[in-house]
């Protein structure tokens, strides 16, 4: 059992101004989770009467992409995995006994309150393309085409993203061409995402700008906070489909 | 209350066609006229949001989550089945409904079952023209997997995440109707009450968890889509939103609650490891194809298990049941984790657990083919136990996962209000007293996309498109409102000194005790003493804190905690006046010589049905008798 000292962000609403609120969690086993330990600090504040902490979370196996925390400075902390699949484990045999726990911060995630910030932007950009357009009905035997398995194995690499958004919070540009990429990309390597290829991507990519995210210029901080292991090669897909594109329109 | 299930006539393999048919259909100029109101966003409220939207409805669409691709149908990862047949190893649509009946413990209404073995087949085209990844062969065909209860394989996969690629699917499909303006998402947002005149649903009231805000949103039909109740018992394998808030409201404004206590315990999840936990986690079924399972002959053998050699491990699961072995289905193999480690033959540090053990396909087949096939699954169990599972055999024990009880639904989805339909999870049903791995994704996808939007139109078509929708600014609008704004200042105000995690904790207890794996009469006339006990303390000294106007995670988990504490109770009763074991119902006085589970088909082959009467009023039941003429009543055997 081991305790920590905490810093984590309070910030009671939208508009108000947020700061760095200290607590000492105790009695913190190795085998709990990390948002166990903030429960375990939300439990101590409800019975002291004060307001928990909120964060974002559902899952909690690592696949919904609710939780979004920057724990000492990484998105969801040290290891490549969610927020909610660390453990306090990592810390222990780190010796690492401070701990500081902020919201996504971006242009593009408005902070809701205190660790919960507003990711609808993602669900704007799906919307400007992030889809094919078939309608439910009668669609053709599943086994009609066959798709080679290395482009469906790429495929799917790209759609294992959870839109958690840590690409973004870990960009110095707050850019989210990781996330959009990923989408891009998944249907990209598809035939059945062939159609709609070049208003999709430059579609997606408009709304990304128009949502105040940053552009992307190469730093590759988003590959290494991806709990998904994303890989920045989507970047390139998504800049090889929209110069494709825009030529596709020129001629 | 009256239940007339809306059974087509005809032949089994006829009825959906004849009814489709038979139904009335809205122009497609009017369609836009009729307002449908969807409550959540998984599986089954994203398919029918975007098929609604797709066919031309005005549709609002609601989830508590911040994007309709967080529910918790995300974190499916087996498999979703159909019967495409494609390895050509004898799999039928008859023989997929004959599977998931006698599964279900032939406690499943025929007719829907037939439907949804029928409809499997569409969603894996729909899916796979969506752009869904499945996994495929090297031919670049679809690849299937084998699940419990079958002797076919007809699960299609997508890694360990089919859950995440066919909702990703569905959210795909809903965001395109999102930007074409047919669909209107409203998320943060909970549901807190349908709105009902003259038993009519007209309505519902909900609050935006960003700003507090209570209001009302009227419609010619509302839909539940929000899933199962299974943290009723705290501890399960759900997301951690879960809760039964939007049936259980609906249950007291007047719709039949069928079968509230079939649970199903998944037989393979990482054991409880402190009073820390907040949830617990599945692995996957799937490894059922691969893994054995086993437990020490001998009574309290602490050796580590590679040093157990064959012949000192019983490998009950084949020796019980020959046929199917590994792959009994899920309530069989649970009951049967359980015995042995009340038999005092557990393994790991609490004796609650039992070994999957993959090293005889690792021998056979190579360390690689199974970190391809499961890899993901050992990375997440070696990221939450600190164990190796290529090295050491996983350490298992059943949770809650899966609820088959729900609100009770005609053949066209529709409950025993009139207009408000119920999908996915949240209905009671086509998986009987038993769900078998795979089927609830089928189920919420072919409520979501071919049955629902086609049933739905018959309502709405007898309306007439010149109808009149019910002003929110009428009186039972505002009634409604009212009684959930004093709800939320009675949570606040009770100002006591304990915290709704610590009774939502004390509940669990007490229905896992008595209304969990096994049950007893003696212990759910105990739980049916204690837990209004515990309603009447949570209502004397529960402390919410902070205020309405806000984001407030407490009295957001308050409001969900009180509907548990009333709902267990009737699960309670479910339990108790079934006198016989059913698939996941197992009632320990009804019990075959050899432990297993016995049916009273002269006494319950039937769906109970609660109907509401009032709080702390003994609610009453009804049946929806059950008949099998495409299947023979059978003791289910997998010997
Ligand atoms: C870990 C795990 C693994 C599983 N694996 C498989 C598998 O491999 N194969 C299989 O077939 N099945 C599997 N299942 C079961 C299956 O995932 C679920 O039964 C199914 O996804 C439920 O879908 P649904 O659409 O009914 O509900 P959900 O996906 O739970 O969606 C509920 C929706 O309702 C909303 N909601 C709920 N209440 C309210 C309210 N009051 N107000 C507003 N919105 C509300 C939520 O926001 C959400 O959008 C698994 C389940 C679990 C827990
Ligand atoms: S690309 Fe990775 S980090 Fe970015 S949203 Fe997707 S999963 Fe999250
Ligand atoms: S809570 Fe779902 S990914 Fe972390």
């Amino acid at each position: 059992m081991a305790a920590y000292n905490i810093k984590i962000w309070r910030q009671n609403g939208p508009d108000s101004n947020g700061s760095m609120e200290r607590h000492v969690v105790k009695g913190i086993d190795g085998d709990m989770s990390f948002l166990e330990m903030l429960d375990h600090l939300n439990e101590d504040l409800e019975e002291q009467g004060k307001e928990p902490v909120a964060f974002d979370h559902d899952c909690r196996e690592g696949i919904c992409g609710a939780c979004s925390l920057v724990i000492n400075g990484q998105s969801h902390g040290p290891e490549t995995t969610t927020t909610c699949q660390l453990h306090m484990r990592s810390f222990e045999q780190a010796n690492i006994t401070e701990i500081t726990v902020e919201p996504f911060r971006a242009n593009g995630f408005p902070i809701i309150r205190d660790c919960v910030v507003d990711r609808s932007g993602f669900d704007r950009i799906i919307q400007a393309g992030g889809y094919v357009s078939v309608n439910t009905g009668n669609a053709p035997d599943a086994n009609a085409n066959a798709i080679a398995k290395p482009d469906a194995d790429t495929a799917f690499d790209a759609a294992a993203c959870i839109g958690c958004g840590a690409c973004v919070a870990a960009c110095k540009n707050a850019s989210a061409m990781l996330f959009v990429s990923a989408k891009v990309s998944h249907l990209a390597h598809l035939p059945q995402g062939d159609a709609e290829r070049h208003e999709r991507v430059e579609s997606m990519v408009n709304t990304m700008d128009r949502e105040g995210f940053g552009s992307c210029t190469n730093y590759g901080e988003c590959e290494a906070a991806c709990p998904k292991s994303i890989s920045t090669d989507n970047i390139a897909t998504l800049n090889r489909e929209f110069i494709r594109a825009k030529i596709g329109r020129i001629t | 209350m009256k239940l007339d299930a809306k059974i087509p006539e005809g032949p089994i393999e006829e009825k959906w066609a004849n009814h489709k048919m038979a139904m009335k259909l809205v122009n497609p100029a009017n369609k836009r006229k009729y307002k449908v109101i969807i409550i959540g966003s998984g599986l089954a409220g994203a398919s029918a949001a975007a098929t609604m939207g797709e066919l031309g409805y005005n549709v609002e669409c609601f989830c508590f989550q911040d994007s309709p691709r967080r529910a918790h149908s995300i974190a499916a990862q087996g498999g979703i089945n159909a019967a495409k047949n494609y390895p050509g190893d004898g799999d039928s649509i008859y023989r997929l409904f004959y599977d998931t009946v006698k599964g279900g413990d032939f406690r499943s209404r025929e007719a829907n079952v037939y439907r949804l073995a029928y409809i499997s087949n569409q969603i894996i085209d729909h899916c796979v023209a969506q752009g869904v990844p499945f996994a495929r062969d090297y031919g670049g065909l679809l690849d299937n997997r084998s699940f419990g209860g079958a002797q076919v394989s007809r699960t299609f996969y997508a890694r360990g995440q089919t859950g995440q690629q066919l909702l990703i699917g569905a959210y795909q499909a809903l965001s395109r109707q999102i930007a074409a303006g047919t669909v209107k998402m409203h998320t943060r947002t909970e549901m807190l009450d349908v709105v009902v005149a003259d038993n009519v649903a007209k309505g519902v009231v909900v609050r935006n968890l960003v700003n507090g805000q209570v209001e009302s949103h009227s419609g010619d039909a509302v839909v539940l889509a929000t899933g199962g109740y299974g943290n009723v018992f705290y501890l399960s394998t759900n997301a951690m939103g879960c809760n039964v808030t939007a049936a259980y409201r609906a249950y007291k404004k007047g719709a039949g609650f069928a079968n509230p206590c079939y649970t199903q315990i998944h037989p393979t999840c990482i054991p409880v490891s402190g009073d820390h936990q907040s949830k617990l986690t599945l692995m996957s079924e799937s490894l059922r194809n691969d893994g054995r399972v086993w437990v020490p002959k001998e009574l309290g053998d602490k050796r580590r298990p590679e040093e157990i050699p064959d012949d000192e491990r019983d490998y009950y699961l084949e020796r019980k049941y020959p046929s199917f072995g590994n792959l009994a289905p899920r309530d069989i193999a649970s009951r049967s984790a359980k015995e042995v480690c009340d038999e005092g033959r557990g393994v790991g540090n609490t004796g609650l657990g039992v070994y999957l053990d993959f090293r005889d396909a690792i021998n056979r087949l190579g360390e690689e083919t199974i970190s391809a096939r499961y890899g993901n699954l050992f990375d997440m169990y070696e990221r939450i136990t600190a164990e190796n599972p290529y090295k050491n055999p996983m350490r298992i024990y059943p949770a809650v996962h899966y609820t088959m009880g729900g609100l009770w639904v005609d053949y066209n989805l529709m409950s025993t209000i009139q207009g408000l339909y119920v999908i996915g999870e949240a209905n009671f049903s086509d998986h009987g007293a038993n769900r078998l791995g795979a089927s609830a994704l089928m189920q919420g996808l072919a409520d979501g996309y071919f049955v629902l939007p086609q049933t739905i139109a018959d309502y709405l078509a007898t309306m007439g498109a010149s109808h009149e929708r019910l002003p929110i600014e009428d009186e039972v609008f505002v009634q409604a409102e009212e009684a959930v704004n004093n709800r939320i200042n009675r949570l606040l105000n009770v100002n006591g000194s304990r915290t709704v995690d610590s009774f939502h904790k004390e509940l669990g207890l007490i229905m896992w005790e008595n209304c969990g794996m096994s049950r007893l009469k003696k212990g759910l006339e105990t739980a049916i003493e204690e837990i209004p006990k515990l309603r009447k303390d949570f209502w004397a000294n529960v402390k919410v804190n902070g205020s309405a106007d806000n984001f407030n995670i407490s009295l957001e988990k308050a409001g969900r905690v009180a509907d548990f504490l009333e709902f267990g109770e009737l699960m309670c009763r479910d339990a108790l006046a079934r006198e016989e074991s059913a698939g996941g119902h197992f009632r320990a006085e009804h019990q075959t010589a050899e432990g297993e589970a016995l049916r009273n088909d002269d006494d319950f082959c039937h769906s109970a049905v609660w109907e509401y009467t009032g709080d702390d009023a003994v609610p009453i039941r009804h049946e929806e008798a059950l008949k099998f003429d495409n299947v023979k009543l059978a003791t289910r055997s997998y010997k």
